[in-house]
């Protein structure tokens, strides 16, 4: 078996996702290869080539690639793509972007948000928000997936050393044009690999409120997250969205101030190891997915929390 | 300016499903059935769009069982002109390569300027229609977006990316799918809805369109995911942190 795994870079470093990636396509393959394709990328080629697994690195470097758009990258992996049994992506936007449109380009049904690989062919993945898991078999002779970054261990970065093929080719649809990206600066660690999350639902009442547990994320060195009804009455931008439509997310620890839990909300950080829910209604539905719960008025605890914690 | 919106008939997202005894599918037996959120929100865009004089007709298409009827005239009652119905028996299950076809050959027949859809349906969280039609009709694609501005050559879209947003221009015609946050729909005034029941739906069939529509993927089994063990209530900050540190030990 030979498996591709299409990499997302800031032209030098492999995003931490794309790590997970390559765990779930070590799992179904003898031999896998990475793509890095980008513009000035040649460092993050170096990198990828290092990692763990990998068998070799092919580098896409073209003007094109520059910003990762579908209509340029999928006829590249199309090109690629009968040479392997599986390709597979991070459950990213970009990943969530490009495979379907690779996928259909080789005529195959790609599969979404591989949580377990049961087999070279059969998968789970969950449906219904979460409410139930699928395990699926797939009948293409080439595999598209996303896989959920979460549902598998990272790869590490090691001291050897892959080979690296260019590709030359290069593929430029120039109906689509990049414009600029509008990223959120932070200091904090991404969502979706820190190791720990505070959460804040409506119960934070409003945008100055919800400041306040960036302090407390700072002293855990962790990440701050938001229901969708934060987000949606403007208490938080709309990256910080932990659930089905948001991130989804499964840190060692996160903790959920003012969420009632809806399924919602639940379906993203419902694989957290462990969950600690502060409510002072005790009906709360996100008390029924908690380890520990505390009833109590979140405007108290908060104080409390960031006074006596001492990590 | 013609669009063309591909609407999905769901599970209501109220609903709570459950595996069917045999563990062999979901249960979807006598439970409430909705237009997809994302769909929703896709055909208002298209509606706010007519209303500011950009679109001139707007066409609602879904690929389903007959009861899919539902869904497009309550597209209609938002505003959407007329719809076609891709009839397929009420026990296939459709999969997004194949609806990628079927809206293929009605985008051919109807060339529309702009094709809205939801970035994924509630049911399956494919999001993959989108993506799977752009490709194959060799179409610019704006996933996932949460604003749009269309001129007379170019869709100029904001994404919703990890980490915030990305900004694209697209030449026309160009395929859009809706977030959330792109809109949020109007309810059909009761006057509408009437009017929708006069509007004009067509059907047609894969077979009449010529699409392959069996399915790639099977399922094995569904089940409910592993549960949680049943947590403890804390009494205070002190027992919380006492816990977390030595029973839990992830501070």
């Amino acid at each position: 078996m030979n498996v591709l795994v299409i990499s997302e870079h800031n032209n030098n470093e492999i995003k931490d996702s794309t790590m997970h990636a390559i765990a779930a396509a070590c799992e179904l393959g003898d031999s896998v290869d990475l793509l890095v394709a980008g513009f000035n990328c040649s460092v993050a080629a170096t990198n990828g080539a290092k990692i763990e697994g990998i068998a070799k690195v092919l580098l896409a470097d073209s003007e094109p690639y520059e910003n990762q758009l579908a209509e340029n990258i999928a006829p590249l992996i199309q090109q690629i793509a009968t040479k392997y049994s599986h390709i597979l992506m991070a459950a990213t936007t970009t990943g969530k972007n490009i495979i379907p449109r690779a996928a259909a380009l080789a005529d195959a049904q790609p599969i979404s948000d591989v949580i377990s690989i049961v087999n070279k062919d059969t998968f789970k993945r969950p449906i219904y928000a979460g409410n139930v898991i699928a395990t699926i078999q797939s009948h293409d002779k080439i595999k598209f997936m996303t896989v959920r970054a979460t549902a598998f261990e990272s790869v590490l970065q090691e001291s050897s050393s892959a080979a690296i093929e260019v590709i030359e080719e290069s593929f430029d649809s120039v109906k689509s044009e990049f414009i600029k990206n509008d990223m959120a600066p932070s200091e904090r660690p991404e969502l979706t690999s820190a190791r720990v999350i505070i959460s804040g639902g409506r119960g934070m009442l409003n945008e100055q409120n919800f400041k306040l547990l960036e302090n407390l994320a700072d002293k855990f060195g962790g990440a701050v997250g938001a229901s969708r009804a934060a987000v949606d009455s403007g208490f938080a931008p709309n990256d910080m969205q932990v659930g089905q439509t948001g991130k989804i997310v499964a840190p060692d620890l996160y903790i959920a101030i003012g969420i009632s839990g809806a399924i919602q909300h639940l379906a993203g950080m419902k694989e957290s190891k462990i969950i600690v829910a502060i409510n002072k209604d005790p009906e709360a539905p996100i008390f029924k997915a908690a380890d520990y719960g505390l009833v109590a008025d979140l405007f108290d605890v908060i104080p409390e929390l960031d006074e006596k914690l001492i990590v | 300016m013609k669009a063309l919106v591909s609407v999905k008939r769901v599970v209501d997202y109220n609903v709570k499903v459950s595996p069917k005894d045999d563990n062999s599918g979901v249960n979807l037996n006598n439970l409430k059935m909705s237009l997809n959120p994302f769909c929703e929100i896709a055909v208002e865009e298209a509606v706010r769009l007519k209303e500011k004089g950009v679109i001139e007709e707007i066409l609602v298409v879904s690929i389903g069982p007959q009861e899919a009827q539902e869904q497009i005239r309550a597209a209609l009652a938002i505003g959407a002109d007329r719809g076609i119905l891709v009839k397929v028996e009420s026990d296939i299950e459709l999969q997004p390569l194949a609806v990628a076809k079927c809206l293929k050959k009605v985008f051919d027949r109807e060339q529309p300027d702009l094709i809205l859809m939801g970035k994924q349906s509630i049911d399956g969280d494919n999001n993959q229609t989108g993506q799977m039609f752009a490709a194959l009709a060799n179409l610019p694609q704006g996933t996932f977006a949460s604003e749009l501005a269309v001129n007379s050559n170019h869709v100029t879209v904001t994404r919703e990316v990890d980490g915030g947003f990305q900004t694209l221009r697209l030449t026309l015609p160009a395929v859009i799918t809706s977030d959330l946050r792109l809109n949020e729909p109007r309810y059909a005034s009761l006057p509408s809805i009437m009017q929708a029941k006069k509007k004009q739906i067509h059907e047609t069939t894969p077979e009449e369109l010529d699409v392959d529509i069996a399915p790639r993927v099977s399922v094995v089994s569904v089940d409910f995911p592993p549960e949680r063990p049943e947590g403890v209530k804390v009494s205070s900050v002190d027992e919380l942190l006492e816990k977390l540190k030595n029973e839990a030990k992830v501070i």
